[in-house]
């Protein structure tokens, strides 16, 4: 830890204002959809607990505010913040879960395409550079159109469009390591493609591997928002924050702007968060990287 | 140049082909078309008529050899709902959405590029990092969201602009089109701008990019040693090498906007392909759904082409190979 | 004799940089007169290329031209609005730079990047201008110039890159060319070539030319006279002839005795010991008295005032050489 706190890494961080904004959101964050349940007064899901009575409250520095309700109600009296706090844990694990996915599967296939290359290497990439030339988010949207919608889905339709970065990041570094000398000799020595890859590439393609990984969640969570907004992402029993800020489109036109916006506005600080601290690390880790 | 042009065209061939099979398989295990079709009262016998009408007993491949010939032919299938060709259908709403796409991405490209240089070329400046800022939240900005804002502020809050529809349209050369009537203007600006914010953020971080590594380059050292103004040096000298990289961004960015359309159309209910493609997965609309993928297709292979032909116009060391 | 056409004094370009303030030009003073070539030399990293760029005023933040006069034909350059130096970078002033294959802009003909100099500096019209980059291709030795111009810089090779620069440094009749390691990134076929082009054109226009290098036997062949540099300060100057004759710096002598000659009966080249200090980290005392045959208690004391000591020389050192000291 001590080693930590005096490496340039840190010392470069201690300066870095953005990143630490960043990192401060993104811990805010994760204490919120950890935690958050326990402090918000209300289930949202757990119908006996709302009240009808109290539908379209707006925020609580308004006329008519509740205290009760930060944030305001939405509709059917649900506190728009307990709304956020069990939304932002869905976004949050499908970005996350969808990234981990599109990692392990795309590494995979970038380093059998890096360092087998021949047949495999060229398919792997034909696919990469068809996927590539169309926007991730149509290809999510088609899948989603023609598979279905839900959460496993919306997580296989995000693998679907994200292994491609991986596999490009991996396979461009797996080529650049083969290549060395200390490669030629394992491969004298007698260690298997296996051993080799594992001891010997995949450490080393670690460090764009984060990079990646950190903006590719951003990413994530935006394009399942966008899918959920369009009504073919999660299901409404288990909500994201997109498909909240969908739920109160209906009623902006009616001047109720709170059950949208709010829900919106963390979908941005969450996503900021993250571009924030995945530029610090970029620079830092790999500024050849863009 | 012809070879590499004939090379290009057969790679945008294999390219659709791809999609296609990909298209038509997708849609092949997606629930039973039949049912779009017929009335819910039918027979058992009448929905296996039905099923032979539309080819659905045969086999997959001579399913997918059907479909294919049909398309080859300029038969594109009818709209299960609207009872229309399905190309016409999208045709006629293409023009909407091409509208709307490329007075986003002027309205991007004539902010992000001005500041993108000027990021650029002063980074250390408090302005610069301002900007930087900025476009990094652009980019975090769900666009949804924000064409939902706007419509709350310049159309509920204070109804300044109208939040739905085209507004009044002319027709200029056989197309509706809607950016040459003041009415018109007042209803593209808010999705415009909607879809226009993601684009520019990229953009401009792009160009900033492109134009910090451009200024550590000897010839621009030499171009103000020649005494040009600092104008000419960074919009001349500087922006032409920085372009390269940006003119990679702007076609993929087109592709992004076409894609992002679909969202911005439905908040503004604009009426385009986007809308209609929407609608139409709702629908179940699957005629419509291919017709809108192997167009979508067709655009953007003919965009990466395109891209690469500007980039051999730009810079002199590409040369068509 | 007449004025010099260039009056460098006390030259002082600082970079504030986080690490601390890098003094690359302290103190410096040399001039320059009318049809003469005068070579400024020293290691790399010795602030050589800074002046060069300071007499343009092309110095960027973190650097800034912290005192010091820059005398241009009697007009204090360093007083000089951006845009009064804007007519006279070019203009008056040209410059050659060290890498011809970095310092032509990729994207744009030959043609165009020569015209720019005569659009900004004279009022030529159109096809008189591409007239007189003719005739200029043609004076550095390129043939086929009218089609040449056309071409883009990746179709020529370093030595004709360079070439061109030089064109584009003499087409608008400046007085002064400062030429920053002109030859260095050219094969060495090529740079005797070059070298004796740049000083048959610049001698014969009656321009006068600063030769910035690293490498003395360039400038014996190059220069009228030689300031030496060492860490940002002068430590030697003089007549050319004297000064490879016999140097008064020990620096020098160290210079001259690691060029190669025909003659060498030496097993191996002698180098200088050790490296060039921190620049950052320079005290009080004589900056090249680590790496000095001669020090003494004093050089760690007293920095040494330049000041004449045989001929034509000056020298900053408290023990200069004698005349054909061994």
């Amino acid at each position: 830890m001590t080693r930590f706190l005096s490496s340039e890494f840190f010392y470069h961080y201690r300066r870095n204002l953005p990143a630490i904004f960043g990192s401060v959101l993104l811990l805010a964050f994760a204490v919120m959809a950890i935690f958050g349940p326990l402090l918000v007064a209300q289930d949202p899901y757990d119908v006996s607990q709302l009240e009808l009575m109290d539908s379209f409250k707006p925020p609580v520095w308004l006329e008519g505010g509740d205290p009760r309700y930060l944030l305001g109600t939405d509709g059917q009296g649900r506190d728009v913040l307990a709304s956020i706090v069990y939304g932002a844990r869905i976004s949050a694990f499908i970005g996350l879960a969808a990234m981990l996915c599109s990692c392990v599967i795309g590494t995979a296939l970038g380093l059998i395409a890096g360092y087998y290359g021949g047949f495999a290497d060229s398919i792997i990439m034909r696919i990469a550079d068809i996927q590539l030339s169309f926007p991730s988010m149509l290809i999510a949207l088609f899948l989603m159109s023609a598979f279905g919608t839900g959460i496993g889905m919306v997580l296989i339709a995000l693998t679907a469009v994200g292994w491609v970065v991986y596999a490009r990041t991996v396979r461009g570094s797996t080529l650049g390591e083969i290549q060395k000398e200390y490669i030629q000799a394992a491969r004298v020595a007698g260690l298997g493609n296996g051993e080799i890859i594992r001891k010997h590439v995949l450490p080393n393609v670690l460090t764009p591997l984060i990079v990646v990984s950190t903006i590719q969640v951003g990413t994530f969570i935006l394009i399942e928002a966008s899918l959920s907004f369009l009504g073919v992402g999660v299901p409404i029993t288990q909500p994201s924050l997109g498909l909240l800020v969908k739920e109160g489109f209906d009623v902006l036109f009616s001047g109720i702007w709170w059950t949208s916006a709010f829900p919106g506005l963390f979908i941005m600080f969450l996503v900021f968060g993250i571009n924030l601290f995945g530029d610090f690390l970029r620079d830092e880790l790999n500024p050849r990287l863009r | 140049m012809l070879a590499y042009t004939i090379k290009r065209l057969l790679q945008m061939v294999l390219v659709l082909f791809s999609v296609s099979v990909i298209v038509f398989l997708m849609m092949s295990f997606t629930g039973d078309p039949v049912f779009m079709v017929i009335p819910i009262d039918s027979t058992a016998a009448e929905i296996e008529q039905a099923r032979r009408l539309l080819g659905l007993d045969r086999s997959l491949l001579s399913q997918y050899f059907i479909f294919i010939g049909n398309m080859l032919q300029g038969d594109f299938g009818r709209s299960y709902v609207f009872r229309q060709p399905a190309m016409q259908l999208i045709l006629e709403r293409l023009p909407a959405t091409i509208e709307m796409v490329l007075v986003a991405i002027t309205l991007a490209t004539a902010i992000a590029i001005p500041l993108g240089v000027y990021a650029g070329a002063n980074p250390n400046k408090p302005v610069s990092r301002g900007i930087m800022a900025g476009s990094l939240l652009g980019i975090s900005l769900p666009g949804f969201w924000v064409g939902m804002m706007l419509i709350f502020f310049f159309s509920v809050r204070y109804p300044l602009l109208p939040s739905s529809g085209r507004g009044d349209t002319i027709d200029v050369l056989g197309l509706r089109l809607s950016i040459f009537t003041a009415d018109g203007w007042a209803h593209i600006i808010l999705p415009s701008l909607t879809l226009a914010l993601a684009t520019l953020a990229i953009m401009l971080r792009i160009t900033r990019a492109g134009m910090m590594e451009v200024m550590r380059q000897d010839y621009m050292r030499f171009a103000r040693a020649k005494g040009a103004s600092r104008r000419t040096i960074l919009f001349r000298h500087g922006l032409k090498n920085a372009l390269i990289p940006v003119v990679t961004i702007f076609g993929l960015q087109l592709g992004d906007l076409i894609a992002f359309a679909t969202i911005t159309e439905t908040i503004f209910a604009w009426p385009g392909t986007g809308k209609l493609l929407i609608d139409s997965i709702y629908r179940g609309d699957r005629p419509v759904i291919v017709v809108y993928l192997m167009l979508t297709a067709f655009i953007f292979v003919a965009i990466n082409f395109l891209v690469d032909i500007v980039y051999t116009l730009i810079d002199p060391r590409i040369s068509v190979k | 004799m007449a004025d010099p056409l260039l009056e460098v004094s006390d030259l002082k370009t600082y970079f504030h940089t986080l690490g601390g303030v890098v003094k690359a030009v302290d103190g410096v003073s040399f001039d320059v007169r009318q049809g003469e070539v005068v070579g400024l030399v020293g290691e790399s990293g010795g602030g050589k290329s800074v002046i060069g760029f300071s007499i343009l005023g092309l110095i960027d933040p973190p650097g800034r031209i912290e005192a010091g006069k820059i005398l241009f034909a009697g007009e204090d350059l360093a007083a000089k609005s951006e845009e009064e130096m804007r007519a006279i970078r070019g203009g008056e002033i040209a410059m050659v730079f060290q890498d011809p294959m970095t310092s032509l802009n990729p994207v744009y003909t030959v043609g165009h990047q020569m015209d720019e100099m005569l659009r900004l500096h004279t009022d030529l019209d159109r096809r008189a201008r591409r007239a007189r980059c003719i005739e200029m291709l043609e004076q550095v030795g390129i043939s086929e110039a009218a089609s040449r111009l056309d071409a883009y810089p990746h179709q020529f090779s370093g030595g004709m890159r360079q070439r061109v620069v030089i064109a584009i440094a003499l087409l608008a009749g400046s007085r002064l060319i400062i030429a920053d390691e002109p030859t260095t990134a050219l094969d060495v076929t090529v740079q005797a070539q070059i070298l004796k082009l740049m000083r048959r054109q610049i001698v014969e226009r009656g321009a006068a030319m600063i030769m910035v290098t690293h490498d003395l036997a360039v400038i014996s062949e190059m220069a009228d006279r030689v300031v030496v540099l060492y860490c940002g300060k002068v430590v030697e100057r003089g007549l050319t002839a004297e000064i490879i004759h016999s140097p008064a710096h020990p620096y020098t002598r160290g210079l001259l005795d690691s060029i190669p000659r025909i003659t060498d009966r030496r097993d191996r080249l002698d180098q200088i010991p050790g490296t060039v200090p921190d620049i950052r980290t320079l005290g009080k005392g004589c900056s090249f008295r680590d790496r000095c045959f001669r020090a003494q208690p004093i050089c760690a004391e007293e920095t040494p005032a330049l000041s004449p000591v045989r001929g034509s020389l000056d020298a900053a050192c408290h023990f200069p050489l004698e005349e054909n000291a061994p």
